[in-house]
């Protein structure tokens, strides 16, 4: 009873610091978040109003919101499976080249480093009329001068093709690690059999990666509710609010318009969409893969 | 034959698309040493220079930003190394009553990470009164569930018969997770040294929405200030500098440790 007792007392001391931070930073800010949404708490209001669910309600029914969440559920489509595809693509190719293995690696995975804000800065320049790469690479081909950051209709495929560009290489990783997992055994077999290249990825590496890429798709697509800070930088949200996203209008509206209620209801929408996408990957897609 | 030309194209193509994912770096690198009137006329010429890189540090105060950065870093992974050793070692080794439940708890903050919480964790640094300081800046990443759950897989796969004897020779338990774990996972704590270090170095919104004056600021903050303090598209040259001395830090390290640095992300069950 005595060691169970010191062993118990032990655990839970090794445990304290990591739960004091955890209840002050995860779980206390969401409490305060549902509970301030139900409230008007904004200039106007000095002292806080319980207002039930109007901030929702409201919420509902603000045409930037509902352009908002088009904009966010058109950006995971854009960046997901792409990004996911070219991932694998460059590790199937990143893990045997008998050339160029190292460079291949480092030059996939290097803008996982940079800061968003530094990538952001160097694909303004990129897409800068006139001055910037992608004009000048255009021109050559006789295309005329695109403003890709200030057209409504470009603008999000430019963020969709930075974005895959910092995040690909980052996959690659994981699915190079998943590559080091499947036995040889296979391989040699295939190879004895006379296999094709393309059946052996069709059979054998793509199923046994599966696990890999429920992984990185549900990685990839809570990235594609995170990833805000470019948007300070590249467009702020513009032209016409066409590459805002949900985590910069929260930004928006609480630190530019103060309008706090509205930004825990925000708040608490964006908490729902994470625990959405983490209830995807453990109730439902990963019973129908085999691990190996 | 022909799965041996057709493989050898794959090849050459993706060390093209490789080469392809350098321009932005190259594009940028080579902007930071031109002089502005060259880096703007397309044409390529021998005009090289050193200038940008004087102007960008004399105007804004990048050595204070380097430094509050590099604090930042190096205290944020100290703790989360502590805290997430502790806690990982309870979770791999100790059998006690509500374990299933807390592991699920810190779960919670993987799918709800900090980044989301920007506003409500505003409101408690307001509370604690620690708003525009460094340690405010700290504080909302002192625990790392990624980092426990890395170290619990780690942890486990150590042999229980090293503990044992530890413990038979008369090592307190403190002593084991000291002496045996601490040392026997260091491959995963380059790893998630690696994680830590770049996601604190790299961080912008949370510290952006508190700090507000200069002694507090990371690079990333006054990085993004001093990009906006000029008229879009005028000082390319300078903006090029400043964010090259921003990122250099990061992809010397990498360039130096790159085997190992993808080495032990592939093998430290990151996955």
């Amino acid at each position: 009873m005595n060691a169970s007792l010191r062993r118990n007392g032990f655990a839970w001391l090794l445990l304290l610091p990591s739960l004091l931070f955890l209840l002050l930073f995860t779980f206390y800010p969401i409490a305060l978040t549902l509970r301030l949404s139900l409230f008007q708490a904004d200039l106007s209001t000095p002292e806080p109003v319980f207002t039930g669910l109007a901030n929702y309600r409201t919420m509902f029914q603000d045409e930037v919101f509902r352009k908002v969440m088009t904009n966010n559920v058109l950006f995971a489509l854009g960046t997901v499976p792409l990004g996911i595809a070219l991932a694998l693509l460059m590790a199937v190719f990143a893990n045997k080249a008998l050339r160029g293995r190292g460079f291949m690696r480092s030059a996939f995975f290097y803008p996982t480093l940079i800061p968003m804000i530094a990538v952001a800065n160097i694909w303004l320049f990129i897409y800068t009329p006139e001055y910037g790469f992608m004009s000048r690479l255009l021109s050559w081909f006789g295309v005329n001068d695109i403003n890709w950051l200030g057209t409504p209709g470009l603008v999000m495929w430019a963020m969709i093709l930075m974005i895959i560009w910092k995040e690909a290489g980052f996959f690659m990783i994981f699915y190079l690690a998943g590559l080091q997992n499947i036995s040889k055994e296979l391989y040699e077999a295939a190879h004895v059999d006379g296999v094709g290249r393309f059946t052996v990825f069709r059979k054998i590496t793509f199923p046994l990666l599966m696990p890999t890429t429920l992984f990185v798709s549900i990685v990839a697509l809570t990235n594609a509710y995170k990833l805000v800070d470019h948007l300070m930088i590249m467009t702020r949200g513009g032209p016409n609010n066409s590459s805002n996203l949900l985590l910069y209008y929260i930004y928006e509206t609480a630190f530019s318009y103060w309008d706090q209620g509205m930004a825990s209801a925000l708040t608490a929408v964006m908490i729902a969409v994470l625990l959405l996408i983490a209830a995807v990957q453990f109730f439902g897609l990963d019973r129908r893969i085999h691990y190996n | 034959m022909k799965t041996k030309f057709t493989s050898r194209l794959g090849n050459i193509l993706m060390l093209a698309l490789a080469a392809f994912w350098l321009i932005p770096l190259l594009w940028m690198t080579v902007t930071a040493f031109r002089p502005r009137h060259a880096a703007l006329s397309g044409l390529f010429s021998l005009d090289f220079t050193l200038g940008n890189f004087a102007t960008v540090w004399s105007a804004a105060p990048f050595a204070t930003y380097y430094l509050n950065t590099i604090l930042i870093v190096v205290c944020v992974f100290a703790v989360q190394m502590l805290t997430a050793s502790m806690a990982a070692f309870a979770f791999a080794r100790i059998a006690f009553a509500g374990s299933s439940i807390v592991f699920l708890l810190f779960l919670v903050q993987i799918m709800i990470p900090a980044d989301v919480l920007i506003f409500p964790n505003y409101n408690v640094l307001k509370q604690l009164s620690l708003l525009d300081t460094k340690l405010g800046i700290m504080l909302p990443f002192l625990a790392s569930a990624f980092g426990i759950f890395l170290l619990r897989q780690v942890f486990k796969t150590i042999p229980a018969e090293l503990e044992e004897a530890a413990l038979i020779e008369g090592c307190s338990q403190w002593q084991v997770l000291w002496k045996i774990y601490f040392p026997l996972a260091r491959p995963t704590y380059v790893a998630f040294a690696l994680v830590s270090i770049s996601y604190q170095w790299n961080n912008f919104l949370w510290p952006l929405i508190i700090t507000n004056s200069v002694e507090n600021r990371p690079l990333t903050v006054g990085l993004s200030i001093f990009a906006q303090s000029f008229e879009i598209g005028v000082q390319w040259t300078e903006v090029s500098a400043a964010t090259l001395l921003v990122i250099t830090p990061l992809l010397l390290i990498f360039l130096v440790f790159q085997r190992q640095f993808i080495e032990s992300f592939m093998h430290s069950g990151i996955k």
